[in-house]
């Protein structure tokens, strides 16, 4: 064998450096391409870009909302109180008593006792009946103590179990606590989550079906150039590679306007709540989107991006074959 | 460099392209294919770069039997071959610069080397100072010549080509098979398909003649393989 036909059967080998160089720069070269290629036809993808944002921003909105409104709920639970409505047999002594032993429980920073005339006094007025009670024999009313407990003992489950412990007690008949509208409150904000969840799923599946479909079309207008690189020896890889780039630039840009939409009605929502929460004498501010969730969201949106370019290249690239 | 053993080829509907061909390419040897359109050159040729499989038989190429090579090697099998086509297929958005250099580029060849070989392959084919140019301001030879520049860019062991001639006049035909001819004396193997009767027999190179896909003519057939 001559010398000028070994060079010629060898030449395609190509040094692991070289080899690992040139993917660098591939990865390089193609990522930025791709950003271009987007931005440059800003009619083409603009539409697709849109619509991947607001499918993000809904999900954001929806946790913007959730975060909020449970913030909303827990400074009412700091406002929680107890009453306790002791036995008619119990006697004005045994009732102080208990008075004092709450008293030196830690777990109430406010202890007061209502007393049967004052109890009715108060029903008088609130309940409309006025001198009607009058005719009454006796007084109907239980001795009352109100508990209010401290912030550090707010949770819900907490000042359940310190219901029932109460109620356990001899001299006292009910223990009542006025948190079970929170509850309620809490069970809608539970629902609304799971609703959210789901929806949020759907649209997350919605990005996913759009960048794929966004890439079938890119795939299916470059068919003819993907048949000729097949045929000088490009791999699947070096085939694949700028369209997944395409995917996740998709998804980054759409979930980097869709942290900005979501912003920017939070800005707007700001003013209107404080003026809301000023009128109830709260001191509750609109929570915005946390950096930690932006950043989420801007992995999520390239990750979803890059996921629907990998399944729709996975697709549909086995089908194009140089003829 | 080539070998076929009573290779068959059936594609899907029934038409079968290959009914049993032998034959063996030596090393640096140039031959000729001929017969008439739809005799099986086409196929022949697609079968030795992967576009489609041998129905039965065996394929030899470079000592390596290609029904052992899989899907996911066929790129590299590719990178061993330089392919030409009647229809050039360029890249027609890219200058002719990027489209000889694409080979280059896929094998992973380094920057500093790009440039280089991409100017010896244009100097080979007389178009260096066509590369910053796009395929479609070139003539239908300067076209057909970019092609083997691509071709022979990663510098392949074999050259198959379809019908490279098949839409020039006779004058620039015989350029571009003695360019193929210039590539075989450093030592490239190459098989062209072409039914240019005339010039072929000019060239004085072995000959396969196909007909319905059997070979009926074969001056490559001195070991019998059947």
């Amino acid at each position: 064998m001559s010398p000028s036909r070994k060079s010629s059967a060898t030449s395609y080998k190509i040094s692991f450096r070289d080899r690992f160089r040139t993917a660098l720069k591939l990865h390089k070269e193609n990522s930025i391409q791709t950003l271009l290629d987007i931005l440059r036809q800003p009619t083409n993808s603009l539409m697709t870009i849109l619509v991947l944002a607001i499918a993000l921003a809904l999900p954001s909105a929806f946790y913007l909302f959730m975060t909020n409104a449970k913030a909303v709920s827990q400074s009412w639970d700091g406002g929680v109180k107890m009453a306790l409505y002791l036995d008619d047999s119990t006697t004005e002594k045994q009732a102080q008593d208990l008075l004092t032993q709450l008293n030196l429980r830690p777990e109430f920073k406010q202890v007061t006792f209502v007393s049967k005339e004052d109890a009715l006094t108060e029903f008088k007025d609130y309940s409309g009946f006025g001198d009607a009670l009058d005719y009454l024999d006796n007084n109907p009313m239980p001795f009352t103590i109100t508990l209010e407990p401290t912030s550090s003992f707010s949770d819900p489950e907490q000042l359940e179990a310190l219901a029932q412990e109460l109620a356990g007690l001899q001299q006292v008949d009910q223990a009542k606590l006025d948190s079970d509208w929170i509850k309620k409150y809490n069970s809608i904000l539970d629902i609304s989550e799971q609703i959210a969840t789901f929806v949020s799923a759907m649209l997350a599946l919605g990005v996913l079906l759009i960048v794929g479909n966004t890439i079938r079309l890119a795939i299916l207008n470059r068919r003819e150039e993907i048949q000729v690189i097949k045929l000088v020896g490009a791999t699947d890889a070096f085939i694949r590679r700028p369209f997944l780039y395409a995917g996740f630039w998709y998804g980054l840009i759409a979930a980097l306007l869709a942290a900005l939409m979501v912003n920017i009605v939070f800005v707007l929502l700001k003013q209107s709540t404080s003026q809301l929460a000023q009128l109830y004498s709260s001191e509750f501010s609109l929570l915005g989107l946390a950096p930690s969730f932006t950043l989420g969201l801007l992995v999520i949106g390239a990750l979803l991006g890059l996921t629907g370019a990998w399944v729709s290249v996975r697709k549909h690239l086995k089908d194009i074959n140089p003829q | 460099m080539i070998e076929f053993h009573q290779v068959f080829k059936r594609y899907e509907g029934g038409h079968e392209a290959l009914k049993g061909v032998s034959f063996g390419l030596p090393r640096g040897e140039m031959a000729f294919l001929t017969g008439h359109s739809g005799a099986g050159k086409s196929t022949l040729l697609k079968l030795i770069a992967l576009m489609e499989r041998p129905t039965r038989g065996q394929i030899i190429l470079d000592d390596i039997n290609i029904s052992n090579v899989k899907d996911r090697q066929i790129p590299y099998h590719r990178r061993k071959i330089g392919m030409i086509f009647q229809d050039h297929r360029l890249l027609f958005d890219r200058t002719v610069y990027d489209n000889v250099a694409l080979p280059l580029i896929i094998a992973g060849v380094s920057d500093r080397d790009i440039p280089k070989r991409v100017r010896a392959a244009l100097d080979k084919v007389g178009l260096l100072n066509k590369e910053r140019q796009l395929p479609i301001q070139l003539s239908g030879g300067e076209q057909q010549r970019v092609g083997i520049a691509r071709a022979v860019v990663n510098k392949p062991p074999l050259l198959l080509a379809d019908e490279p001639t098949g839409n020039l006049d006779p004058e620039l035909s015989e350029d571009i098979m003695n360019l193929f001819a210039q590539f075989n004396q450093v030592g490239v193997s190459v098989l062209i398909a072409s039914h240019d009767l005339g010039l072929i027999a000019r060239m004085k190179h072995p000959l396969i003649t196909l007909k319905e896909g059997r070979a009926i003519r074969n001056e490559l057939a001195e070991v019998d393989f059947a």
